[in-house]
Parts: structure tokens; C-alpha cells; sequence
């Protein structure tokens, strides 16, 4: 018999570079949020698990699960870290989410945390390439915003999609972070400031692309039926829902869609029982400008080609008909890649409280999304989260 | 970073170097990278090695310049996305032609390059790139490939 989840408590790190944090401070410093906000003692939480896309490659350590739980002295609760590229976070929520509805357990921490800036810039871009498929994409040089770029150039020849467009969705993410005291860059930019900007990977420029951040972020899952225990104002996790895809290109039936967000988005609707119209506002996975057309496509909300309308009309701004990445996104508000997942449900749940600062909250936003990508489309999840 | 050990390299080298792929007699689909068995039809396809003619068209392309570690003094360069005339789509960087000179839809044959070399005098790893083809090449090779499809059914 299935239960019904809902988070009772949230922390979150800035996202950013901090250079005098690790891993372990980072996990502190959620963590240590969540179970002040819930008002427990960190011996309650009964399960940890946490995404963390590289603690190898970033800074030698493996091993991470057992790490943290011993950092915040949480032994001998088991801990787990999972790994799903980018796509890390959200399958960790995933599996918090199991947990506390399966009844197994009462009281889950589900974390994301990543420790990005000890490398070097080009070592970083060469572990995230480990995001795709090694032996037929990075092996022969494509990189990982060279993948979303051949997405991108594509896309553009087949439903003439401006570069002026894409640029407003870096300017809307700027416009959202400069309101979020957690973000990355707090920065407002133009149109002007994207297209002048240097490229990346041709027709992405380096303000298409989100910046590499440290941070971490952490939800504590329980039962609805327990949750008035800990909060007054527990958020319902109404679904969940994961699905895979091919890691490489090569081999998508369409490079312009990622169907792993298809799939998890139809099943997501139709275990929350709820459908677009009811979504007030989203968190969507905005690595590269190009990808947040892509979500707002694949997930539903506009047919394939015509998400560029949106955008041209203001309507994914804070007051707009449908608010896309109210925390700034990955863009502006950072992608600390294992991290990214468990603060995009951190936006959401501070949304549906009423609790978003800045003047970036939705007024009476009563139902939320997020969308979570690994690599270019290999893994995605969609949760979807409510007040009632 | 070594990300690439050289016995892992050795295993791939049959493909890389020749273009190799599967193709299943069942549903007369080509396939790359090479399988076991044929995703459309599982345990009833019949599949066999094939090597694909090396000819495509450019399905879409970037141009890097910021590459990885292992690429950054190689920029800028092409990379393509191929659909090859058998079907399958391969990744690969376009040489002999310039970043503006791209497009899609342009036809490109595959040549076998130095892809880099691992640092500290490292191995030397090769594979295929693909480079432009003259149109009036274009027909020439369309009625060599349709007479040697002849000659095999034959
Ligand atoms: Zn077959």
C-alpha cells in the first residue's frame, strides 16, 4: 500500500564558488537548514541519500554516502549517493520518495551535492563530457555543450528558431536570479549582453551556457499523515516520475525532442491525476538556453517548435502565464550538477509556502513542477508538487 | 585525465578506424554503433557485421571552441552530427573545410585522422572524420554504390 509523501522541511547552499567550502561543509550547511526548520535532531532522519554526480573526478573521493553521514554525525544511518549526471538530484528525491511511500521509512533526507571548483575550468568540461557517451561522442571531441549545440543548430533550421529568442532566456534567468539571494549570478543582462558574448560551441555562447557552482541542498521526505509533526505548511509530493533515453545522440528518434522528459512528464500528469493547465509555475532543466525550449516542449506546455512564443510574449517571466525558473535556473542561479535537482524542489516547495523572497514570488501558486536532466537527455524526472 | 586506458582503446579500434556497423537481414536495418542483437527485432533479427561506405550528409553541426582537456589545442573545430546513406547517424569532426562553410544537408565522406594524443607522449589515438565531397563527386559515388549494390544481389 502506497503512502502519500510530503516534504517538511528544506536548506539550501548558495550556489556558486566557494572556494573555502568542500563537500562536507556544503552537506552541512543544507542539512543542518533542513533539520533546524523541522525542529528534530539529525538522529531522527532514518535514511539519507543524495545525489553527487562526481566526487571522484572533482575532488578523488568516492565513497561519498558514508562520508557525509559521518561528517554530520549521523552514524550508523545508511546513507547512499547516487549518480545520474546531472540528473543526480532528482533521482535521489526519486528514491526518497520510495522510500517514505513505500513505508519503509518515516523520515528520509534526500540531498544533491557538488563540489565543482577545485578544477580547473577544462578538467571540468572534460568530466561533465562523461555526462554523454564516451566511446562514440566525447572520444571524437563533441563536448557536452557541443551536444546541446548540434541539438540546438538543428532545432533552429527546422522551426526557425531566432538567436535573439534563445537570448531571452538567459535574460529572463538573470532577470528571476537577481531576486534570489541564493543565485549564482545576481546579475540582470540583455539581449545585447548574449549575443555579444563569446561562443561556446557554435550557436551557443557563453551566455547560453549555465556557469559550473559548489552547493548543496537537502528536503526532508514523511509521510503526509505525519507531517503536521514537523511543519505547518507540509507540501505534498502529488508524483515522481523517471524515465531513460539513449546517452548518446546518435541513435534519438528525434534529436529536437528528449523523450525521457516525454515519458516522465505523461507519467507524472497522470500520477498526480492533475494536467498542464493546473501547473502555477516550473523549474525546468535550463543547462543551455536551448534545453528550456526543449523542456517547455517536451513536457507539454506548447507543441515541438512553438515554445518560442513564450517568450516573445513575456509570459515565462514571474506574472507572466506560466513562470519558468523563478530561482534564476541553472543559468543564473547555478548548476552544482548533483545538487541541482533537490533545489529546484527547494524553489518550488519556498513557491507553494508563499516563502519566495525577492519579489519573485508567484502569487497564490498552488501547484509546481520541476524537471531534472542527466546528460543531454539520457535521464529525466518530473515532480510535481502541491500545496493541497 | 585518462579517462581512455589503452586496452579500453584497443577494443573499439575495429569500429573506429572502419566504420563498422550491423545490419539486420530481418528488418533491413543498418545500425551504429555496432550491436549484438537488432533493437527493432530483437531475437528474431539476423544480424552481420557490415561496413558502412563512409558517405552522409550533415545532419546538424557545431563548431567548439572551448573544448575539453584533451581537445583544447585543437580549437576550433567542427563537429557533425553524419546520417550516413545507410541510415545511421555517427558523430564525428569535419576537417578540410572551413567553420563557415558548413551546413546542413552538405554531403561528406569519412577519412581516417589522428583524433589527439594523450598527454605525456601518451598513445596517438585515430579514427574517422568526415570531410566535404565535391557535388559532381556526389553523383559519381550514388552510381558506384547503386552498381555495387547490383553486383551483390547478383
Ligand atoms: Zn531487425
Amino acid at each position: 500500500m502506497k503512502r502519500e509523501v510530503a516534504i517538511v522541511a528544506v536548506g539550501a547552499t548558495k550556489f556558486g564558488e566557494h572556494w573555502s567550502k568542500g563537500l562536507k561543509d556544503l552537506a552541512w550547511e543544507a542539512g543542518v537548514q533542513a533539520v533546524e526548520e523541522a525542529g528534530i535532531s539529525g538522529k531522527d532522519v532514518q535514511y539519507i541519500v543524495f545525489g553527487n554526480m562526481s566526487g571522484g573526478m572533482f575532488e578523488g573521493q568516492e565513497h561519498v554516502g558514508a562520508l557525509v553521514a559521518e561528517f554530520l554525525g549521523l552514524n550508523p544511518v545508511p546513507a547512499t549517493r547516487v549518480e545520474a549526471a546531472c540528473a543526480s538530484g532528482g533521482v535521489a528525491f526519486f528514491q526518497g520518495y520510495l522510500a517514505v511511500a513505500s513505508g519503509m521509512y518515516d523520515l528520509v533526507a534526500v540531498g544533491g551535492i557538488e563540489k565543482m571548483t577545485d578544477v580547473e575550468p577544462s578538467q571540468a568540461t572534460e568530466i561533465l563530457s562523461a555526462a554523454m557517451d564516451y566511446e562514440w561522442e566525447a572520444y571524437f571531441g563533441a563536448t557536452f555543450p557541443g551536444v546541446y549545440a548540434l541539438i540546438a543548430t538543428r532545432y533552429m533550421h527546422d522551426y526557425g528558431l531566432k538567436p535573439e529568442t534563445l537570448a531571452e532566456v538567459a535574460v529572463k534567468n538573470h532577470y528571476h536570479g537577481s531576486m534570489n539571494p541564493l543565485a549564482h549570478f545576481r546579475n540582470r543582462i540583455t539581449v545585447e549582453d548574449v549575443l555579444s558574448s563569446p561562443f561556446v560551441a557554435y550557436p551557443l555562447r557563453r551566455n547560453d551556457c549555465c556557469p559550473i557552482s559548489d552547493g548543496a541542498a537537502c528536503v526532508l521526505l514523511a509521510p503526509l499523515d505525519e507531517a503536521r509533526k514537523y511543519t505547518d505548511t507540509p507540501i505534498i509530493v502529488k508524483a515522481v516520475a523517471q524515465a531513460s533515453d539513449t546517452l548518446s545522440l546518435l541513435e534519438r528518434r528525434d534529436i529536437c525532442t528528449l523523450d525521457a522528459t516525454v515519458h516522465a512528464a505523461e507519467k507524472a500528469f497522470a500520477m498526480a491525476k492533475l494536467t498542464r493547465k493546473d501547473v502555477d509555475l516550473v523549474e525546468v532543466h535550463d543547462c543551455f538556453t536551448i534545453a528550456e525550449i526543449l523542456a517547455l516542449e517536451d513536457l507539454g506546455f506548447c507543441a515541438k517548435g512553438e515554445a518560442f512564443k513564450l517568450y516573445e510574449e513575456g509570459e515565462t517571466y514571474v506574472g507572466g502565464r506560466l513562470p519558468v525558473n523563478t530561482d534564476g535556473g541553472l543559468k543564473a542561479g547555478g548548476h552544482a550538477v548533483g545538487a541541482t535537482g533537490v533545489k529546484q524542489i527547494v524553489e518550488i516547495v519556498k513557491q507553494l509556502r508563499g516563502e519566495a523572497e525577492g519579489g519573485r514570488q508567484v502569487d497564490g501558486a498552488e501547484v509546481g513542477l520541476a524537471h531534472n536532466v542527466g546528460g543531454s537527455g539520457a535521464t529525466a524526472v518530473v515532480t510535481i508538487l502541491s500545496r493541497r | 585525465m585518462s579517462v581512455s586506458g589503452v586496452p579500453r582503446h584497443w577494443r573499439s579500434l575495429r569500429e573506429r578506424y572502419r566504420l563498422l556497423g550491423t545490419y539486420c537481414e530481418n528488418c533491413k536495418t543498418s545500425f551504429f554503433p555496432p550491436r549484438k542483437i537488432c533493437p527493432k527485432c530483437r531475437r528474431k533479427g539476423r544480424t552481420r557485421e557490415v561496413e558502412f561506405s563512409g558517405r552522409g550528409r550533415v545532419f546538424s553541426y557545431t563548431v567548439i571552441h572551448v573544448g575539453s582537456k584533451t581537445f583544447e589545442e585543437y580549437t576550433p573545430y567542427i563537429i557533425g552530427l553524419i546520417e550516413l546513406q545507410e541510415g545511421p547517424r555517427v558523430l564525428s569532426q569535419i576537417v578540410d573545410c572551413k567553420p563557415e562553410d558548413v551546413h546542413i544537408g552538405m554531403m561528406v565522406e569519412a577519412c581516417f585522422r589522428k583524433l589527439f594524443e594523450q598527454e605525456d607522449g601518451g598513445i596517438i589515438s585515430y579514427g574517422f572524420k568526415f570531410r566535404p565531397v565535391d557535388d559532381s563527386w556526389a553523383e559519381y559515388y550514388d552510381r558506384l554504390l547503386a552498381d555495387r549494390a547490383m553486383v551483390e544481389k547478383t
